[in-house]
Order: C-alpha cells, then sequence, then structure tokens
C-alpha cells in the first residue's frame, strides 16, 4: 500500500500537468470584453488538483495516512483473481457488444458470470439467459424507443423476429 | 380563502376518472423508468409525450407531472437496491442508502426515501399553492453571482465536514470539475480537452459515465474483492408492521433532512438554472453539516436519505413554478414540458394563472393527487425490491453490471462512452483501495456544467472583479458561509495541535 500510495499521487500529478497543458490551449486569462478565457477555468482546477497531489505526497512523507504506514500489498492473489476474473469478464462483455449485439453479450455474459464464476444450475442459468436479454429488448426496445447495438449482420433474422413482435 | 377554493376545484378536476387514472398509470411508469439506471424522469415525460395528444391538454399535463413525480420516487430505488444513482438527482441518495441497503436495512432506507419525498413533494406543492408568484419573482433576483455561490456552497460542504483526506477529496472535487469542462468551451464554442485527440471527448463527459462508473463497476468490483465474495446484501424482512416502524423511524432520524430538504429543495428547485440535483446535492450536505454527527453520514444516516429525497420531490414541484408563472423551465424535464404546453396551444407566463385558471389549478391539484399515490405505489413495491435484493449476490452482482453497461448506453447512445465508464469503473476501484473519495467528483461533474458559466458571466459582469461576489445582498452571505466552510479543515487542523501540549 505505501508504495502504491505514493505510485498513484505521482500518476494524479501526471495526469493533472497534462491537463494543465490541454486547458492552456484554449487561454488561461481574461481579456476585458470577453472575461476568463475558456482555459481559464480547468487549468485553475488542474493547478488544484496538482497542489492535492503535492499534499498527498507530504502526507506520504509524514506518514499521516493510513496507506502511508500499510505493507499491505495493493492486491493481494485474491483480488488479482478477482479482477482479473470479474473485470476481464466486463471487459469481454462489452467487446462482444459491437459483435453480437447487446443482448447477444448480456446473454453471454449472465452464462459466464452465473455459470463459470456462480457455480448455479443450469435451471437458473437458462432462464437468466434467456429472459433477462429479452426483458431488456422488451423494454428498452418496444416500451422506451431506445434502439441498443445490433451487432454484425448474422444477429439480423434474430431481430427481423423481435421487431415483427413489438412494430 | 381565493386560493383554497381554486385549489378545491382544481382538486376536483385531477381526481376526475380520467385523470385520475392517468395519474395512477404516470406514477407507476415513472417509478419504474426512474428505478432504471441511466432513464430518470426526463426519459420518460420526453418518450410519453407524443401518447398525451390522444387526450385533453389538461389532463395530458397532469399524466406527465405523475411521471415526474414517479420519476423522482423510483431515482431512490436503484440508489439504494443497486448502488447505481438512477438518475443525477438521486446521486446524494446513494451515499447512505447503499450503506443501509449492505447493513441490512434496504426496507429502512426505502420506506425513509418515499416518506421523505412524500413529504418534501407535500411541502412543496403547499408552498406553490401559497406563494407562487411571490417567490418566482425572488427567482428572479438570482443572477450568475448567486448561483455560483450556490454552487460554491455546495462544494464547501463536502470539504469543510468531509471526514476523509482533505487533501484527497479536494483532489476529487477538482477531478469532477475538470472532467465537466470537457467537449466544448459553453461561451466561445471552441473545442476545449479533447484529451489525447480523441474525438469521442468532443461530445463532453456525462455525469452519468462517471456516476455509473464509479457507483455500477468500481464499487461492485471492490465490494466483491473486500469481501472474499461473502457479501451479505440484506437481510431486511418485510411486513406491514415493519413498513410503520420505518416511517416512525424516518420521522424520528430523519426529520431534520426532510425539513431541510423540502425547504431548501424547493427553493433551489425555482431557480432557473438549478433543478432537482442541486437541490438534492446542497440538502444532503446542510443537513450533514448542522448534524451533531456529521461523520455517520455516508455510512447509513436516515437523514442522508431523507434529506436528498424529500429535496428532489420538493425541487421538482418547485422547478414547475418558474414556468408557469415565468415561461421559464426550471429543469430539462420541465423545458420538455413547456414545449408540450405550447403545443397544445396554451402559453406559460403571468397571463396563464388568468387566462387558463382551469388548467393551471387542475395541474396544482393534481400535485396533491400524485404525491399521494406516489407514495403508496412506492410502498406497495417496496416487498417487490427488497425481494431483488434477497437474490444470492452471483445473481445480483452480474444484473448490476449489465443494468450499468445497458443504462449507460440507452442514455448516451454511444460505445466511446461505454468505455469509457469502464476506464472510469476501474480507475474508481483503484483510487477507492487508497481511499480517495469519489463522491465529491460525481457531485462536481454534475454541478460544474452550471458553476463555470456562472463565475465566467458574473466575472464578465464585474470586469474581472471577484468584489461582485462580495457586494451583492444574497451572493455575499451565502460566498461567506461557503469560505467559512472551505477554511474549517484549516481550524480543525489547528484546533488539536493547540490542545496538544494540554495533554
Amino acid at each position: 500500500m505505501r508504495v502504491g500510495e505514493i505510485v498513484t499521487a505521482g500518476v494524479l500529478a501526471l495526469l493533472s500537468i497534462y491537463l494543465m497543458y490541454k486547458a492552456s490551449a484554449n487561454g488561461i486569462g481574461f481579456v476585458a470584453k470577453t472575461g476568463p478565457q475558456g482555459g481559464f477555468w480547468p487549468f485553475w482546477l488542474s493547478l488544484g488538483m496538482l497542489i492535492s497531489t503535492g499534499f498527498i505526497a507530504l502526507n506520504w512523507v509524514r506518514g499521516t495516512s493510513p496507506q502511508s504506514q500499510s505493507d499491505e500489498p495493493v492486491l493481494d492473489s485474491y483480488g488479482l483473481k478477482t479482477l482479473l476474473l470479474v473485470g476481464g469478464g466486463i471487459i469481454g462483455f462489452v467487446a462482444l457488444i459491437d459483435i453480437v449485439s447487446m443482448y447477444g453479450a448480456v446473454a453471454i455474459f449472465m452464462l459466464y458470470y452465473l455459470k463459470v464464476l456462480g457455480r448455479h444450475g443450469w435451471f437458473l442459468t437458462s432462464m437468466m439467459v434467456l429472459l433477462f436479454p429479452l426483458g431488456l429488448f422488451f423494454f428498452f426496445e418496444g416500451l422506451m424507443q431506445i434502439s441498443m447495438p445490433t451487432g454484425m449482420g448474422f444477429t439480423e433474422p434474430v431481430f427481423n423476429v423481435l421487431y415483427e413482435i413489438i412494430y | 380563502m381565493e386560493i383554497l377554493s381554486l385549489l378545491g376545484d382544481g382538486i376536483l378536476v385531477a381526481v376526475q376518472p380520467l385523470n385520475l387514472l392517468l395519474i395512477f398509470v404516470g406514477v407507476t411508469l415513472g417509478l419504474f423508468i426512474g428505478a432504471m439506471p441511466g432513464l430518470g424522469s426526463v426519459n420518460g415525460v420526453a418518450i410519453l409525450l407524443p401518447i398525451t395528444f390522444l387526450v385533453p391538454p389538461g389532463s395530458a399535463i397532469i399524466f406527465l407531472a405523475a411521471i415526474y413525480y414517479g420519476a423522482m420516487y423510483g431515482g431512490a430505488i436503484s440508489s439504494i437496491t443497486l448502488g447505481i444513482p438512477g438518475a443525477s438527482t438521486a446521486v446524494a441518495t446513494t451515499f447512505d442508502g447503499r450503506p443501509l441497503a449492505l447493513q441490512g436495512k434496504a426496507r429502512l432506507a426505502l420506506v425513509a426515501a418515499a416518506i421523505a419525498s412524500f413529504v418534501g413533494g407535500t411541502v412543496s406543492v403547499v408552498l406553490f399553492t401559497g406563494f407562487a408568484p411571490l417567490l418566482a419573482t425572488v427567482a428572479l433576483s438570482f443572477g450568475p453571482p448567486e448561483i455560483f455561490a450556490l454552487m460554491l456552497l455546495a462544494f464547501a460542504t463536502f470539504v469543510g465536514l468531509g471526514g476523509d483526506d482533505i487533501a484527497k477529496t479536494v483532489f476529487s472535487i477538482c477531478f469532477g470539475l475538470v472532467l465537466a469542462t470537457v467537449g466544448f468551451d459553453q461561451i466561445s464554442g471552441a473545442p476545449r480537452l479533447v484529451l489525447f485527440e480523441m474525438n469521442g471527448f468532443l461530445g463532453g463527459i456525462s455525469f452519468l459515465v462517471l456516476a455509473i462508473g464509479v457507483y455500477g463497476i468500481g464499487e461492485m468490483i471492490w465490494t466483491i474483492e473486500s469481501t472474499r465474495g461473502e457479501v451479505t446484501n440484506t437481510e431486511a424482512k418485510i411486513s406491514v408492521k415493519g413498513i410503520f416502524e420505518d416511517t416512525g423511524t424516518t420521522f424520528k432520524k430523519g426529520w431534520k433532512g426532510m425539513s431541510i430538504g423540502s425547504f431548501l429543495g424547493f427553493f433551489v428547485g425555482v431557480l432557473p438554472a438549478a433543478g432537482a440535483t442541486p437541490a438534492s446535492l446542497m440538502s444532503y450536505g446542510v443537513t450533514k453539516m448542522i448534524s451533531k454527527r456529521p461523520d455517520d453520514f455516508g455510512k447509513g444516516h436516515v437523514g442522508g436519505v431523507a434529506a436528498p429525497e424529500a429535496a428532489n420531490n420538493s425541487a421538482s414541484t418547485g422547478s414547475m413554478l418558474p414556468m408557469l408563472t415565468l415561461g421559464i423551465p426550471g429543469s430539462p424535464t420541465t423545458a420538455i414540458l413547456l414545449g408540450g404546453m405550447v403545443i397544445w396551444g396554451l402559453t406559460p407566463g403571468p397571463r396563464l394563472f388568468v387566462e387558463q385558471s382551469d388548467f393551471v389549478w387542475g395541474l396544482i391539484g393534481s400535485f396533491y393527487v400524485s404525491n399521494f399515490f406516489a407514495v403508496i405505489v412506492n410502498l406497495a413495491f417496496i416487498p417487490l425490491f427488497i425481494w431483488m435484493l434477497r437474490m444470492p449476490f452471483t445473481v445480483l452482482a452480474p444484473l448490476i453490471f449489465v443494468l450499468s453497461v445497458v443504462g449507460g448506453y440507452a442514455a448516451m447512445q454511444d460505445m466511446f462512452d461505454i468505455w469509457l465508464l469502464l476506464i472510469f469503473g476501474f480507475g474508481a476501484f483503484f483510487l477507492r483501495k487508497f481511499d480517495y473519495p469519489v463522491a465529491p467528483a460525481v457531485l462536481a461533474i454534475v454541478l460544474g456544467p452550471i458553476a463555470e458559466p456562472t463565475l465566467r458571466q458574473s466575472l464578465l459582469l464585474s470586469s474581472g472583479d471577484p468584489a461582485i461576489f462580495f457586494n451583492r445582498p444574497i451572493s455575499a452571505p451565502i460566498m461567506i458561509v461557503a469560505i467559512i466552510l472551505i477554511l474549517m479543515p484549516a481550524f480543525k487542523y489547528l484546533r488539536p495541535r493547540r490542545a496538544k501540549p494540554a495533554e
């Protein structure tokens, strides 16, 4: 944790400097007739971020924050495994949206989470995998008239059937 | 007496069978729309606006107002049960609503939200009935300096009273405010902070992307990781007696929050640039500020649920006031309602109360009736929401992840924002590990788009002289209170240092 705290503060300080640089492109001063320039507000706020990271580093040096005194790892083996399995699953879910459609990706993610991570039985898993995406489809496309990504061409026959029902 | 007579006539209009049916359908639909992450009253009202052309204008606006009310109640449901703010108006409800649910007190949180919403709604319609023209005039005296002072006060309550590391809280607020500036400069129209030259940033960063990422993804992964997968969601039991007990607890522990939320919420809602979101955040901050135990807030305090919920309902009625009396919408939803009224051939403004008296008082009467129906429908559905929480966490967690992504897409309609949502989610997970408070960043991205233009307009008015904030009768006291709150951490820092030698 101790190393992680100062590394995080360092990364956030770099982010603050980058934001200051980007904001300065719009001008950070005050022009008599038009008032503060476009970069004025984000620049000074980014400077505020940078100063805050300075105080966080100072607290780290003085050892006043709990993290600066902790020898625990930021992520132990369980945490790393959780992050990879759960976080990786979510990234995979989002990556699949443009391929198998939003609803297809929901079904695959539910299958992965319920069966692989949750180790639930096939009955519950198959019910959730089938009914939840269908429920979402009728709510969003039918009731709310909001279209979700339909993925690549091969999903078209399925959507044709579903659109027949709601239109 | 004339007002009471007009109000009586209005209530009679509202309880006509068609209007009563529309109110019931409206609050129920609104409740579920508001409960869905990513969707809020503005979506419900906008989508269902065309349907209203099938009924007379008076009934149409009653239906839309009922949806608005229902959605305000519903926003709290996903904040409490899923930990994802359904809409910006329910962000503050997450701060204490979710911890209560995780402590097995989801029923208490849901009852507190419903009762506080009812109280806020009732107080606001009474204020609306009695003081509409007067308040509309006062609201008009709020210019950019006053609105900026109010925004500063909202940030100050988080800095001055945060139990967290102050440097990290300030970082979080500044970061949220900077994120709110991404996209285009609102005044010059020039592209600004297009990060890494990616065109996706030209559209700006919506608060929903940050809020859903932080609460729907980051907090969830953190919960799974920190509890080693042994998450106890809730052990709340459902019973009518329990709901009555929780109602008593809400009044006992949340009366301050409800009172502040009801009155402050109404007034902030009346202000043309503000609306229910700043109202709920400010009410939360002020309730925490005057509480004897501010450290309990954020850990499951009933007042932390009651204040924002009373405020957002109160503000939703308040925001109708400038719309009806002046023709100025106080929120995005009332802007759509205003559009609807114009289509129906009604002209909002001072003459509306005279020329369309039946319509106006019918609408005001429907506020009372909608509020009553909304609390009944909401309380009736609490068992359903509690049942949802009783699901095994390995079923609930993927549902939350899916609703976060699907809700985020429904609101933004852009895959770039969904990837950004994931980045914020993972970023929030790591920041949470190092005790960075993320709520102030969400607060800041919501209020930033109001704060920046009002600051710039104020400085433009004064040719760059910041004294403009201190020489106006309304903004000056607000600014002074805000500055004192911002400096409070310094006072706190000095106090123990003085105390030490005495020990």
